[in-house]
Formats: C-alpha cells, structure tokens, sequence
C-alpha cells in the first residue's frame, strides 16, 4: 500500500496549485494555517492571505465580503469553529447571499482525537446541508480531497469542505474523475450496499473484504457529496442489492445516514442501518480506540450488513 | 457633489417615502428617519455608482449591517434609478423584492443581506481587502447601529479593519442611545464609543448626524486619511423631526396609523419632488 496521507494533506496541496492558476483564489485562516494545511499557500502568497486572528464568525463574514468583491476565498479553521461556532455567519452572509465562498474545515469527527469532544464535530454536516445553497463535500481520502478542493474552486457558490486530519491510504486514485454530486462507485455487489463517506470509505471497504469470506457480495459507494446527494446512485444501487447500511464520522442524526433514510423512504424503502454516533459526544483518546469504542469499524459495518441482509429475507419471506 | 440645499429637499423626499412605505404596511421607521440625511448624502451625493448598471466593478459599496432600517435603503435605491419607484409599494409584501430585511439576491443595489445584527462590519472589511488586493480606489461604506456595538462579532472585526489598516472603509454608527428594550446605555452601556474606537486604532470623527455640512465634512476627511479606517460617530434622533416618534423606543419597530402618518408627513413638510421622481 502507497504511504498514506490525509484528507488535508490532499487539501493542501491543491490550493497550492490554485493559487498558481487563479489570482482570485485567496485564503483566510482563524490562527490554525498548519493544522488546517493552508501555510503551504500562505507562504506562496502571502498578499492573498489573510490571518483573521481566534474569531471564526469575523472570518467568515470577511470571506463573504472578498466572494461579494469576486474573488474565490477559503475560510479555514477546526470544522467545530466554523460549522457551529460561526453557524448563523455562515448561514446569512454565505449562504442567504449565495457568495461563493468555500469552507474548508478539518479535524471533524472523533479522529480529531486526544483533544477530545469539544473539538470533534459530529454534527456539522446535518447543520451545513440543511442550508439552502449550501454544497457539503466529505472526500474519503488525500487524492480526493485534492479533487475536491480543485471542484469546489470551479464550482460557483457556497461549498463545506470537510477534511480528514488522520492519514489514510489512497483509496481513489486512478478510480475515476472527481464530480460534485456523482457518487463513486468503489465496486459492484448484489447482496447488500454499503454507502460511505469520509474516512468510513476504507472501513466500508473493509467490511466488504469480510463479508466477502462469508460468501456476501457488497457494492461500496463513496458518497463524497452529501449534498447534492446523487439520489440515483443510492436508488439504483438498492434495486439491486435491496438493503444498505451507512457509514459516516459524524452522528447518525442527520448526517450521511439521514439523507440516503430520507432517499430510500422516499423512493424505495428497504431495510436499512446507520452506522456512526449514537446522538452522543466523543472523548478524549487515540483515534482508532475511539472508532472502535463508539462502532465506527468494518467489523460493526459487516455485522450491519449480516443484519439487514437478514431482515430483507425475512421481509420477502412474510409477503410471499 | 451636490449642494446641501438640494440634500435637504432629498432627506425629505426620503422621510415621506420612509412614511408612506411603512405606514402602509409594516417595518421600522424609527432608525431609518434618523438616517436619512446620511443616506441623502451617500446616494444622491458622495457614492460613485451606476444605477443602471448595478454590478459595475468601479463602484462605491454601501454595506447595511442593521438592516432593519431598510426603509431608507429602499427608498434611496428607487429614487437613484435601481428598479422603478412605484416597486416600493410592494414592501413585506408576498413575492416582493423588498423584503422586510435586505436580500442581495432579490434585489439590485442590495450588496449584502442583513438584518441579523453585527455581520456588517466583517463583510465591509472583506469588500475593502479585495479593493485594495486589486488596487481600485472603491470606497467602502457601512452603516451600523448603536446597540449592534454590544455584539460580540462587530469588535472582532473592529481589530480585523485596524490591524489590515483599510483605510478605504468608513464606518458610520447611528447612535441614537435607543434599542428596541430602552435606552442603550441602559440596556448595556457601550460608551465611551469614541475612545473605544481610538483605542482600537480607528480614525474618529464625530458628528451630528441631522447636520448635512457636518456629514459632508466627515467623509472628506475620511477620503483624505491614510493608513487607519475610519469611524463617523453620528448622534441622531431616532424619529427625527416628526414629534411623537423622537426618542421613543416604541417607534423602533412599529408603523403609524393613516392618522398619525398624516400627522408626520405634515411635519416633514413637502419636499419639492413628485411621489414619483427619480432623482439623477
């Protein structure tokens, strides 16, 4: 396996190039340039950069008053500091004026680690999707995160960009050409889909491995766009396979989970689990012990699918 | 630049609008009389800017932040020429342009959406970073109130305008000492604002806010200063110039009868412009 590299580090790179390509791509940084991997970009060019200081709801307005002015700002902090801390900035000044500005957040979700609940965000997605004009992008690893960013630069309007802090191996690279809104296929399956986002991708893939011993066929999807969610892809997936189960770093309240729940009832209900946070905080921790102590694993992703494989019989057995 | 005589006619023709806007449907009177000579010097006066063609990168940007007081800005905008003056009957209408508080996407001339209080001041310092990272000369205007000082998000952006040193932005704070639960200084004291703002890094003007010399002062001396943004503190009466209404919290929010609209329309007196003349 190649090295790994996190979401960030694809983030990184990519505006690096933007900021060579495009004199109207600019960035804002809430005092965390090198954890948000933005000093890469403030160090090219620093006339484009603008340090805001420890006051995320400033940055953000600020961002909006550059994409009024038609540059392309990024607004970069920690996901908490921004989805939540500067929510109502966000929704007015962002997403009320459709200015296109892109906020591009990392340490979401427990792999933020050691610094515990109050910086891991498990709920910024369900606040950012519910937003009229609001893009929301989770790429599942370096290379798509890298596509991301350069998508969400091309794209016109407001986009979150939320990006992992933990490396990861490259799951993506060479699969196929990054577009918002076009779910990614990672393989065919007929039995059960496992629909992912972020770094679940890898443990979604995991869990295809395993369930593949047990003589189970599972189609992994890479949600990388929540929204707009690719409502095709889930259903035509479903037809298929008729069970799925979700896997997202973010609670399973109105994340990821919610929005294929809200696709399939309304289209074509099958049996269907979520699996993420129970409505709960993290806490303080190594990354992987707090995947495994709060279900975020391949194994619990497996024994998901094992479970709604089985209602699906059990289903078509009572109607027939 | 137009002469302080024609401003005062306009000031006027704003007011009456300011009236029959609200009188006939809702709104907020209170603040946006106590603003309309300020508004009467930006839009007919000071801001260079093209009507007809609303999204020309060479203009003046005049950012509302407390847009509750949009009467003014509606107003001003009809009467310069961004959409026909008879659309200003439609205000908090259904399907209207003119909504109860600004939308930039609804309506030309509307540069940002406010109305939620504080935002203002971030935005205009984005709009005047982006000035001077292209080297325009655009100047960047933005009208506060004074209560939204207790907002928390207006002194980061205080720091953000001094430490950037965007001295293409005025800031222009209506301080009439009056918001919707009393009077400021009761409600949470903010003063002393001025050696706030000095201590902050800010140029500070301060002015009476009804005196059109004194405005027209304020922002040549912003024009000429370099190097630091610049705040005109500007004492108004909230409800300037019809009886009933000044000082009177209850008029921060609410509409005049027929009767007392009347009343308040006699009292600003006629302007000399048609109800329904666009002024070049």
């Amino acid at each position: 396996m190649a090295g790994k590299r996190a979401g960030r580090d694809g983030f990184g790179q990519a505006m690096v190039e933007l900021g060579e390509e495009n004199e109207k791509v600019v960035a804002l940084c809430a005092d965390l340039a090198e954890s948000v991997k933005v000093h890469y970009f403030a160090e090219k060019y620093p006339e484009r950069y603008f340090q805001i200081g420890i006051a995320e709801q400033d940055m953000i307005g600020t961002a909006a008053g550059l994409a009024l002015s038609r540059y392309i700002p990024f607004a970069t902090t920690y996901a908490v500091f921004a989805a939540q801390r500067a929510n109502e900035q966000i929704r007015l000044a962002v997403c009320y004026n459709r200015s296109n500005v892109k906020i591009a957040v990392s340490h979401a979700g427990l792999t933020t680690g050691e610094d515990g609940a109050t910086h891991q965000a498990l709920e910024d997605i369900a606040s950012m999707r519910a937003m009229p004009n609001m893009t929301v992008l989770v790429p599942a690893d370096a290379s798509e995160a890298y596509e991301a960013t350069r998508a969400a630069a091309a794209y016109e309007g407001p986009v979150y960009l939320r990006l992992g802090r933990t490396p990861v191996p490259e799951l993506t690279n060479g699969v196929g050409q990054f577009e918002i809104g076009k779910a990614r296929k990672m393989n065919n399956g007929k039995d059960v889909t496992l629909i992912a986002c972020g770094i679940m991708v890898e443990r979604a893939i995991e869990a295809r491995d395993i369930l593949k011993e047990k003589g189970i066929e599972a189609e992994v999807i890479n949600m990388h766009t929540i929204k707009p969610i690719d409502e095709e892809a889930v259903v035509e997936s479903v037809k298929k396979t008729g069970c799925v189960v979700t896997a997202e770093e973010h609670s399973v309240i109105g994340g990821l989970g919610g929005v294929v729940s809200e696709v399939l009832s309304e289209h074509s209900p099958v049996p269907l689990m979520r699996i993420g946070t129970q409505d709960t905080f993290g806490e303080s921790g190594p990354p992987e012990e707090l995947l495994t102590k709060y279900g975020l694993t391949a194994e619990k992703i497996a024994e998901a699918a094992q479970n709604v494989i089985r209602k699906k019989k059990n289903t078509a057995m009572s109607t027939n | 630049m137009q002469s302080v005589e024609y401003l005062e006619k306009v000031t006027k023709r704003i007011k009456r609008d300011i009236i029959q806007l609200c009188s006939a449907n809702t709104g907020h009177p209170g603040g946006a009389l106590g603003t309309a000579e300020i508004f009467a010097e930006l839009y007919f006066s000071r801001l260079r800017h093209t009507p007809e063609q609303p999204d020309w990168e060479g203009r003046d940007r005049f950012i509302l932040s407390n847009g509750h007081i949009c009467l003014a800005l509606y107003s001003s905008l009809a009467r310069s020429g961004y959409f026909d003056v008879e659309e200003l009957a439609t205000f908090r209408k259904i399907n209207s342009r003119l909504q109860g508080h600004p939308s930039r996407e609804d309506l030309p001339g509307v540069e940002t959406a406010s109305g939620p209080l504080g935002q203002g001041l971030s935005i205009a310092n984005g709009v005047a970073m982006a000035q001077k990272l292209s080297n325009s000369d655009v100047n960047v205007y933005c009208l506060v109130g004074d209560g939204e000082l207790q907002e928390g998000q207006i002194w980061e952006a205080m720091m953000t305008s001094a430490h950037h040193k965007l001295d293409n932005l005025a800031l222009i704070i209506n301080w009439n000492n009056i918001q919707i639960d009393g009077k400021v200084n009761d409600v949470m004291n903010i003063e002393p604002i001025d050696e706030k703002f000095k201590a902050f890094g800010w140029n500070v003007i301060s002015i009476d806010g009804h005196n059109l010399q004194e405005i027209k002062h304020a922002f040549d001396q912003f024009e000429k200063n370099e190097g630091s943004p610049t705040v005109i503190i500007s004492k108004t009466v909230l409800g300037n110039g019809i009886s009933y209404m000044e000082h009177e919290a209850v008029w921060h929010g609410k509409a005049p009868s027929e009767e007392e609209a009347l009343l308040a329309l006699n009292e600003i007196g006629i302007c000399g412009f048609a109800d329904d003349l666009v002024l070049k």
